[in-house]
């Protein structure tokens, strides 16, 4: 037996968590449905095994959050804190991401078809985040290592005390955050976002992304910037 | 935490189902707020007089009937007053201000709850589950329905401290968050002779926002104020005899999620509690933007 499907309109969530952690690798399965999720929380969390898991509608709270392997597929919107410190394999939402999305993920890739709301990023570890539509504010705030695409717009405060993640913005920036500048898109850039993009099925051409990085002032305490920063 | 319902229904013929259709959105916030329920429901406008939700306090029933008579007794006005337990809806042609002063002169242990043409009000402690049962949400009819679960965080757990708030005639709020300033927003509205029932904050923006429509704000002017004056965190949900509105602040630290069909409009802190509404997975689903106001007519 290759692929089962989860009702969870029937089976409780903690069913399917328990299946997919204790379950799933004994039996040989390569590939979940879960039928009507409704918005339950914490679906597929701390994912552990080479799986598919394709979640047909709304997710709640932190689904797929600390996934180690597999991928995760939500055909709907995804709530809070999706993907959130993530640490391989790949999570994919078609339509939108809630607040937080892939906060403190360390590694593999989370893609966002639709927008991502406030906090896309934050504190991000090492992973890396491909969004089809736009960012809210606040979007990579304090992010240390890793790499965001935007394809669409920004809210405020873009990369705001970022670290040494790296955002790539095909839209408008409503502002960057503290610390964060634009800087001159490489070679080895454009490499980077036309990989990212080919990774999340996306069209566009890498020329028309900018770079936001982090122009390291905060690093050290400056005396004499007198809180002006 | 807490959580916020809302359903503007634009079918006439679902008018009738309100109520049931609200329950489950009440109930599917249940972990976000179950220490005290409440709903507002905008009902037909009533041609003449106005009506007031009134609560005894406590479970023992009340003899509503005798509202009634005294009211004749004491005013030669005639009243209706049908009465459930602890909660009735009191019905009269005379004055707001006059009924609420023969109220406290002559029923001081009655709270009122709401006034208005077309607002009824019950709120009370417990899950929502027992609230709703209590006071029977599943059988209500109307326009519009604005409903809370409160998980307490800044004052005590009471009837009168459970949301909606309302302030004026046909106006309330629900709010999940906290304010920074509902003292200072008191400092500021007493003096214009606008009384508070709580020392809740979320009391202070109903009052605060209302106070500003009767200044003769629009309700989007109104708001925008409270941009300005409303510090701390919130996602309200507002309810006036013809509209709902729904706004989050320059943050967004709490949630909401709207689900648009041709026949509603529905709203909710998360998804479950729309996930059984008619038509919703071919409903438009979207976030509220932060410091975006949103409303809808009937």
């Amino acid at each position: 037996m290759e692929n089962l499907t989860f009702d969870l309109a029937e089976r409780s969530l903690r069913d399917l968590n328990q299946f997919l952690h204790k379950e799933a690798n004994g039996k040989g399965i390569k590939q979940v449905t879960v039928n009507n999720p409704d918005g339950a929380h914490n679906i597929a969390v701390g994912l552990n095994e080479a799986i598919s898991v394709n979640v047909h509608g709304h997710a709640g709270y932190y689904a797929a959050g600390m996934l180690k392997s597999g991928t995760v597929t939500i055909f709907g919107n995804a709530g809070t804190g999706v993907a959130e410190n993530m640490m391989s394999g790949k999570v994919h939402v078609k339509g939108f991401a809630s607040v937080s999305a892939g906060a403190s993920a360390h590694g593999g890739l989370l893609v966002i078809d639709g927008d991502a709301s406030l906090r896309c990023g934050i504190s991000l570890k090492g992973a890396d985040i491909v969004v089809g539509g736009s960012v809210g504010s606040f979007s990579g705030f304090m992010a240390q290592a890793g790499r965001m695409v935007i394809c669409g717009n920004t809210g405020d405060a873009l990369g705001d005390s970022l670290y040494e993640a790296v955002i790539y913005v095909r839209g408008n920036i409503k502002s960057l955050g503290a610390d964060a500048q634009l800087e001159p898109m490489k070679d080895s850039d454009y490499q980077e976002v036309g990989e990212l993009l080919d990774k999340a099925g996306l069209p566009h051409d890498p020329k028309d992304f900018k770079r936001v990085a982090s122009a390291r002032k905060l690093y050290h305490w400056n005396a004499d910037a007198n809180q002006e920063y | 935490m807490c959580g916020i319902v809302g359903l503007l229904v634009k079918t006439p013929a679902l008018r009738e189902r309100l109520g049931e259709l609200l329950v489950p959105m009440m109930i599917g916030m249940t972990e976000r707020g179950p220490d005290s329920a409440g709903l507002a429901i905008f009902t037909d406008t009533l041609g003449v007089g106005h009506k007031y939700s009134l609560y005894s306090g406590g479970t023992e029933a009340f003899n509503w009937g005798g509202v009634a008579e005294d009211l004749y007794k004491h005013l030669r006005a005639e009243g209706r007053c049908e009465g459930h337990g602890n909660h009735a809806v009191l019905t009269c042609a005379l004055a707001p201000d006059v009924i609420r002063q023969w109220l406290k002169e002559h029923y001081p242990m009655l709270h009122v709850l709401s006034c208005g043409r077309a607002i009824d009000l019950y709120k009370d402690i417990g899950t929502p589950t027992e609230v709703c049962d209590r006071y029977g949400f599943a059988g209500l009819k109307g326009t519009h329905a604005i409903g809370h679960t409160r998980m307490a965080t800044e004052s005590a757990v009471t009837p009168d401290r459970a949301h909606p708030f309302t302030a004026g005639e046909d106006f309330c709020l629900v709010h999940n968050g906290s304010l920074s300033n509902p003292n200072g927003l008191r400092r500021k509205l007493e003096p214009q002779g606008i009384h508070f029932d709580t020392d809740n904050d979320t009391e202070a923006a109903c009052r605060f926002l209302e106070w500003r429509m009767r200044e003769g704000d629009t309700l989007d002017a109104a708001i925008k104020k409270g941009f300005d004056e409303l510090d701390g965190f919130y996602t309200f949900l507002i309810g006036t005899g013809d509209q709902m509105a729904l706004v989050r602040d320059p943050f967004a630290c709490k949630p909401a999620i709207v689900a648009e069909t041709d026949d509603y409009v529905a709203i909710a802190s998360e998804f479950r509690s729309l996930a059984h509404l008619p038509g919703v997975k071919n409903a438009h689903i979207y976030e509220p933007a932060p410091e975006e106001i949103y409303v809808w007519k009937i």
